[in-house]
């Protein structure tokens, strides 16, 4: 059989209504081969952290826009834990400061992408960092 | 391949039994990706599963399945049932990629641990469903969700499968979607157990139920000798997001399983096997013909074929002769 694809989980926390981005990420990512799990705006961490569970991604992706990455981003990676996911890739993107990213890096987001990211930098890190679903 | 005995996937296996959403989540994953554990897994509590209501969601493009789905799973948590949902998209044939979108409709849930939600990429099933979409809602009924929704791709005309592998078979039709002819075309309004027009709160919604309704009374013809009856559907009107003719869904949806075990009828069940035997089956023949490159046949074989020098059951024969070699 094939190599399985990657399984990815796109959300975007919190109260902003800016999904252009992550949309435009979910289709790309779907052209480089990864099956993309979008569950849309406005979601609570809890959402994020339920969806990863039910749908055993290998990868949680979160767009912010909103500047309430501070305390969205590590409340997320928390409950994550909490649900024994640990081992799942968290990574971001959207408008956050390079002054944030050592705190979140801290707080368990693996990499956090700026604008002007390509998609295929994305890819390639998903790829190289994923952990294959069991 | 693995089978019986206590091996990891067993002690996941039962672990997702005992109510662990995490190991439950992780059984689902080794079927999808056709593994040997996913198999032992399934072997182990495949027979405590039987119980479920089986219900298959189908209808075109932008119908509102999901939508409608969102609501029913709103309806069935009030009468108390807890519910499992495999939501499946296509696959892109070029890329293998996917997008899963079913869920955004059904992210209110999150904090309900009778509601489990699970996307499923097509991966190159034709039908509706895929491949291992059976396999996947023996799991949720074996882990005891009371009833399981299918949700099809959006489909066309064909993608007939869903009533094979569902007890009940809701289509899904929206106002504007079709005249007359296309209610009495065949396929998949024929496998429907229940037709529901959504947006029913759209001009011409009435107008296409009841033209529905008219095709579907004239379709049926005397029962004058063994051959299979089309089903007669009953047709109803709702409208997903003001909640109207949910609760009536959810009453039919209930009522034609009670007229299911009433009367006996188990056809749903045996086609629901023979899918599962005829998966089980291609599986097993894949499995000991697969060369190292994944395909059955070696490069001279299908060249003969592409040349008309042989055809393709004279090497369908080769292959299965070499099997007992």
């Amino acid at each position: 059989m094939a190599e399985r694809p990657i399984r990815v989980l796109l959300a975007k926390p919190g109260l902003d209504g800016h999904d252009r981005g992550v949309k435009v990420l979910a289709r790309g990512l779907r052209d480089e081969g990864f099956e993309v799990i979008y569950t849309g705006l406005r979601q609570t961490p809890e959402m994020v952290a339920s969806a990863a569970l039910q749908e055993d991604v290998d990868v949680v992706g979160l767009s912010i826009l909103s500047g309430a990455h501070m305390t969205l981003l590590p409340r997320i990676c928390e409950l994550l834990r909490g649900e024994g996911l640990g081992d799942v890739l968290v990574t971001a993107g959207g408008i956050i400061p390079d002054d944030d990213i050592p705190a979140l890096e801290a707080a368990g987001i693996s990499r956090v992408f700026g604008p002007g990211t390509t998609i295929r930098e994305v890819a390639d890190y998903l790829r190289a960092n994923a952990r294959r679903a069991a | 391949m693995v089978g019986e005995g206590s091996s990891p996937a067993v002690e996941l296996a039962k672990r997702a039994r005992s109510g662990e959403r995490r190991a439950l989540a992780r059984v689902l994953t080794e079927i999808e990706n056709r593994t040997a554990d996913g198999e032992a897994a399934l072997r182990s509590l495949y027979p405590h599963a039987g119980r479920a209501h089986l219900v298959g969601v189908t209808g075109a493009p932008g119908t509102g399945k999901s939508t409608l789905l969102a609501a029913l799973i709103r309806e069935l948590r009030r009468a108390g049932r807890s519910v499992a949902v495999i939501a499946v998209d296509p696959s892109s044939p070029i890329t293998g990629g996917a997008i899963l979108g079913d869920r955004v409709r059904m992210q209110e849930h999150a904090g309900d641990r009778d509601v489990f939600v699970r996307s499923m990429a097509s991966r190159g099933h034709a039908g509706g469903l895929a491949a291992t979409t059976v396999a996947a809602a023996a799991l949720l009924d074996a882990v005891g969700f009371d009833v399981i929704v299918l949700e099809t791709v959006g489909a066309g005309q064909s993608e007939v499968e869903v009533a094979a592998a569902a007890d009940t078979t809701v289509v899904v039709e929206a106002p504007g979607m079709g005249d007359e002819i296309q209610a009495i075309k065949a396929g998949l309004l024929e496998v429907a157990d229940i037709v529901v027009v959504n947006k029913g709160d759209l001009p011409g919604a009435l107008r296409a139920a009841s033209q529905l309704r008219a095709m579907i009374s004239a379709a049926a013809p005397p029962p004058s000798d063994d051959r299979p009856r089309p089903k007669r559907p009953e047709v109803l009107v709702a409208s997903a997001t003001k909640g109207e003719g949910v609760a009536e869904l959810l009453a039919a949806i209930e009522r034609h399983r009670e007229q299911l075990l009433a009367t006996g009828d188990d056809r749903a069940r045996l086609a629901r096997a023979d899918a599962q035997l005829q998966a089980a089956l291609a599986e097993r023949l894949r499995d000991r013909l697969r060369r190292e490159d994944g395909r059955a046949a070696d490069e001279a074989l299908l060249r003969s074929i592409a040349e008309h020098t042989l055809d393709p059951f004279a090497a369908a024969d080769r292959l299965l002769a070499s099997l007992g070699e």
